[in-house]
């Protein structure tokens, strides 16, 4: 498996680091709510399909990356640096709850 | 700084370090093998939008114009440079004491400077089947329009990072931490073994 990244270009997969489901919302460290707790610690979409996945180019340049793999092909749709304008992973940028 | 007496550097690779011809050298060398011994070598790293402000440090300090894009860099045999990761740049001088003439120019609004002249070895790999051993050691593509002259890159040999970075035709220079270096020397000799290898 093949995954571009934006600064280095295609690599092996054996350079990068799956750095989990990046579909999760993390709630503000002083939460207290449960109910977003829990759903950030065990609830998964698990898709048959197009999954949004947070990767760390950590045998390169160490770039976190958004990553959009395709759980039954393995193809890697696209992939974009963590910090470039998107909903970063755990949430906090937006300053939500 | 105070000006101080800086101690004297000694190789990590002297108990392996054999200068000569080795391997299958018998119809020719291939590939000559070397340490470069820079005297300073800095890491540099922008705050997000700030690179182009540190390039232009670069270019005042140094007097190196690094070119756009990934991985772009320059050398010009004493000193060179190169992008490692976004808005990150390793900056060599054969020189020491490059990182007290950078100490004005990268303000703490432009970014960080990180010494590593006493934390990496710089290895050269030099001749017509550099690119042919590279490519045994790390999963990337050597070809010259893959991998410009001046160009460097981000990778790992079995978990030794190394930065390389193309400083001629069929000449690479990796830079590896100095821990990891006498290790990664004896692979890279036992690799140019088939090709016939000098070290200078
Ligand atoms: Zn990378």
């Amino acid at each position: 498996m093949l995954i571009t990244c934006p600064y280095c270009g295609p690599r092996d997969v054996i350079e990068f680091t799956y750095q989990g489901d990046g579909n999760r919302e993390r709630p503000q460290p002083a939460s207290q709510n449960l109910d977003a707790w829990n759903a950030y610690v065990y609830d998964r979409l698990n898709p048959a399909g197009d999954h949004n996945e947070i990767w760390q180019h950590s045998g390169g340049c160490r770039s976190h990356l958004r990553v959009v793999r395709n759980t039954l092909t393995h193809e890697i749709r696209s992939t974009t640096f963590a910090r470039g304008g998107h909903k970063s992973a755990d949430n906090r940028a937006e300053g939500r709850s | 700084m105070a000006d101080h007496q800086l101690p004297e550097r000694l190789s990590p690779l002297e108990p392996e370090y054999h200068p000569g011809s080795h391997g299958n050298f018998e119809h020719g060398v291939d590939v000559i093998l070397s340490e470069t011994r820079p005297g300073s070598i800095l890491q540099l790293a922008a705050w997000p939008s700030e690179e182009k402000r540190l390039i232009e440090a670069i270019r005042k300090v140094t007097g190196l114009a690094l070119p756009d894009g990934a991985g772009g860099g320059v050398s010009n045999g004493g000193r060179a440079a190169f992008g490692f990761a976004p808005g990150k740049f390793t900056v060599v001088d054969e020189a020491e004491g490059l990182a007290a003439a950078f100490a004005g120019a990268i303000t703490p609004a432009i970014g960080t400077l990180t010494d590593l002249s006493h934390g990496r070895t710089a290895i050269r790999i030099a001749g017509p089947k550099a690119e042919w051993v590279m490519a045994k050691f790390f999963a990337i593509d050597f070809a010259l329009p893959a991998f410009p002259l001046g160009a460097g890159r981000s990778t790992n040999h079995h978990d030794i990072f190394a930065q390389i970075q193309r400083s001629g035709a069929d000449q690479f220079d990796i830079y590896v931490f100095r821990s990891f270096a006498r290790s990664f020397w004896k692979a890279l000799c036992h690799a140019s073994e088939e090709v016939g290898y000098e070290v200078q």
